[in-house]
């Protein structure tokens, strides 16, 4: 009896073992798919034209995407320049002003908010922006991936100013610092880092947004000029080079992903840098 | 504003008077703090009852007692740090040089009566910076007097020679009781009449402890000093005044020697020589 029930331990065991291992390995072997034929693809279509040289007419091969590039920088400024002030300042009332019923408030609000589809949010800023303006435009698909960039920049000021220990605030005030000085002066520089990184991994998870931009940016083959024209970006240029039915479009679009995907991950490696670093620079 | 003490301050090259000229016992202290039937309230738990206190000008007063007994949030009275806590509230008198406290503008309230913490909770800033801080945040802003004041405390928390060469480093490399007196250089470099220490040494090794020891004596010659102790001997050696708190109530205050060798209360004869419990 006691035999028996060891063995179905055992072969239960070893099928869940092989299970779970099967799964993981599915997911790494996904995973290093997609990123392997990304840069196969990707890597093989760059060449110096597509970071310097506008898009061609259709029917034309060669060609780039310098306008592109420009374009997600300045359409991702503006995100940036609208995101992160309103998060970091919301998330400095929640972490260090807000009352317990008022924070779960706002907290559950922010979360929903971050579960808001991004055609939604472009929706939003279609009504908000290229309706009055009766234009699309690279300040729209700012807005756009500007509110999509409020959530995460609230949560992260929040949990990055509370793991603050309380003895900073306290030695502030005990000198004489107001509660705003002590916020500005002691606490939010010792999160910087935390901060920092924070809003760049928030940065790059827009970064790839597509769908709020294809009715606010629009896109464009030329040159935008200012602020007000529509605009052309990575991840659209992507969707649309790849819907065309051009072996060479298409070599353009993967080509685009590769840069789209260097860019995030230089974001991504530049914010863990900081972390590492701020993290030391508490340790020593 | 310039009040006797801070004049004192101002004063650092003279040398510390010779500690028989201000004997606690045969002279009359100057009332520096003045409690008067003080309750604070956690909600609805009462931590303070009726403590009725004077605390005197240029002397060291030191309070003792089992863990919740009240003697910190008393500190925290005193310069008001309480309040930061939320659903708390305070009731009775307390007077500053006579003044009332609850009447005082709150951040000067605090830069008057300056606070060292148990642990030492140095800004992530340069050791410069640290000491700098309360200055800058009380809105001086000239270089030169910011750089004398920032050495000046520094040598009066005796840790000028050890730091001198890396004022620019970061505080956090500091030990542990280079730490702790850096906060009391900080606290120092606003000039603070009273100076509030909670359990200021229980993180630090025997050594580091008789260093700020050494240095709280010297710097009551210059402001008054208030500390909290579970450190009995530290009282002892320490502290002119002690008083022992029990559940939230100010059982007996009298002079240190009176409380550790004839106390009064059964009270505090238990807790000082060790049957409390």
């Amino acid at each position: 009896m006691m035999m028996e029930i060891s063995a179905r331990r055992r072969v239960t065991n070893a099928v869940m073992l092989s299970l779970s291992g099967i799964c993981t390995l599915l997911v790494i072997g996904v995973l290093f798919f997609i990123l392997g034929y990304l840069l196969w693809e990707g890597a093989r279509s760059l060449n110096l034209d597509f970071f310097t040289k506008l898009p061609k007419p259709s029917g034309e091969t060669g060609g780039g995407m310098a306008n592109a590039i420009v374009g997600s920088g300045k359409v991702l400024l503006i995100a940036t320049l609208i995101g992160v002030p309103i998060g970091f300042l919301a998330g400095v009332f929640l972490a260090e002003y807000s009352g317990k019923m008022f924070a779960f408030t706002l907290r559950y609000t922010v979360d929903l908010l971050n579960g808001v589809p991004s055609i939604v949010v472009g929706i939003v800023a279609y009504a908000l922006v290229v309706r009055p303006m009766g234009h699309f435009s690279a300040l729209a698909g700012g807005v756009a991936l500007g509110i999509m960039m409020i959530p995460i920049a609230v949560r992260t000021t929040e949990e990055f100013l509370r793991s603050v220990p309380n003895s900073m605030r306290e030695g502030a005030m005990a000198l004489g610092a107001t509660k705003a000085k002590t916020i500005f002066t002691v606490v939010v520089p010792a999160a910087i880092s935390g901060l920092l990184s924070g809003m760049m991994l928030n940065l790059a998870r827009v970064a790839g947004e597509t769908a709020p931009l294809l009715f606010t940016a629009l896109g464009n083959m030329f040159w935008s000029h200012g602020w007000l024209q529509p605009i052309a970006t990575l991840p659209v240029m992507i969707y649309n080079y790849a819907l065309a039915p051009d072996e060479d479009l298409h070599q353009q679009a993967w080509a685009a992903g590769f840069v789209l995907l260097a860019l995030v991950l230089v974001i991504n490696i530049t914010a863990r840098l900081i972390i590492a670093r701020g993290a030391a620079g508490l340790r020593r | 504003m310039a009040t006797p003490q801070r004049q004192v301050l101002s004063e650092s090259t003279m040398p510390p008077p010779a500690s028989d000229v201000i004997d606690p016992v045969k002279t009359h202290a100057v009332c520096k703090l003045k409690a008067t039937s003080l309750n604070f309230y956690y909600g609805s738990f009462q931590a303070l009852h009726d403590i009725s206190i004077d605390i005197s000008s240029n002397k060291i007063t030191a309070f003792i007692g089992p863990s919740g007994c009240g003697k910190s949030t008393f500190l925290r009275t005193m310069n008001r740090m309480n309040e930061a806590l939320r659903n708390t509230r305070v009731e009775g008198d307390l007077r500053l040089d006579n003044e009332d406290l609850f009447s005082i503008n709150v951040t000067d309230v605090r830069r008057r009566v300056g606070m060292v913490f148990q642990k030492s909770n140095p800004f992530p800033k340069t050791i410069f910076d640290n000491v700098a801080y309360g200055l800058r945040v009380n809105g001086i802003r000239k270089k030169s007097v910011i750089e004398g004041a920032v050495e000046k405390s520094l040598q009066r928390a005796a840790l000028w020679s050890e730091v001198k060469d890396k004022l620019h480093k970061p505080a956090s490399a500091l030990s542990g009781g280079q730490q702790q007196r850096l906060c009391i250089a900080r606290a120092l470099a606003v000039e603070p009449e009273v100076l509030l220490l909670d359990e200021p040494c229980s993180a630090l090794d025997p050594i580091a402890t008789l260093k700020i020891e050494e240095l709280l004596f010297q710097l009551k010659t210059l402001t008054t000093i208030v500390i909290v102790t579970h450190n009995m001997q530290q009282a002892a050696r320490l502290a002119d005044y002690t008083g022992f708190f029990l559940l939230g109530k100010l059982i007996e205050f009298d002079d240190t020697k009176k409380i550790f060798q004839n106390p009064s209360k059964k009270e505090t004869e238990d807790y000082v020589t060790g049957r409390f419990g």
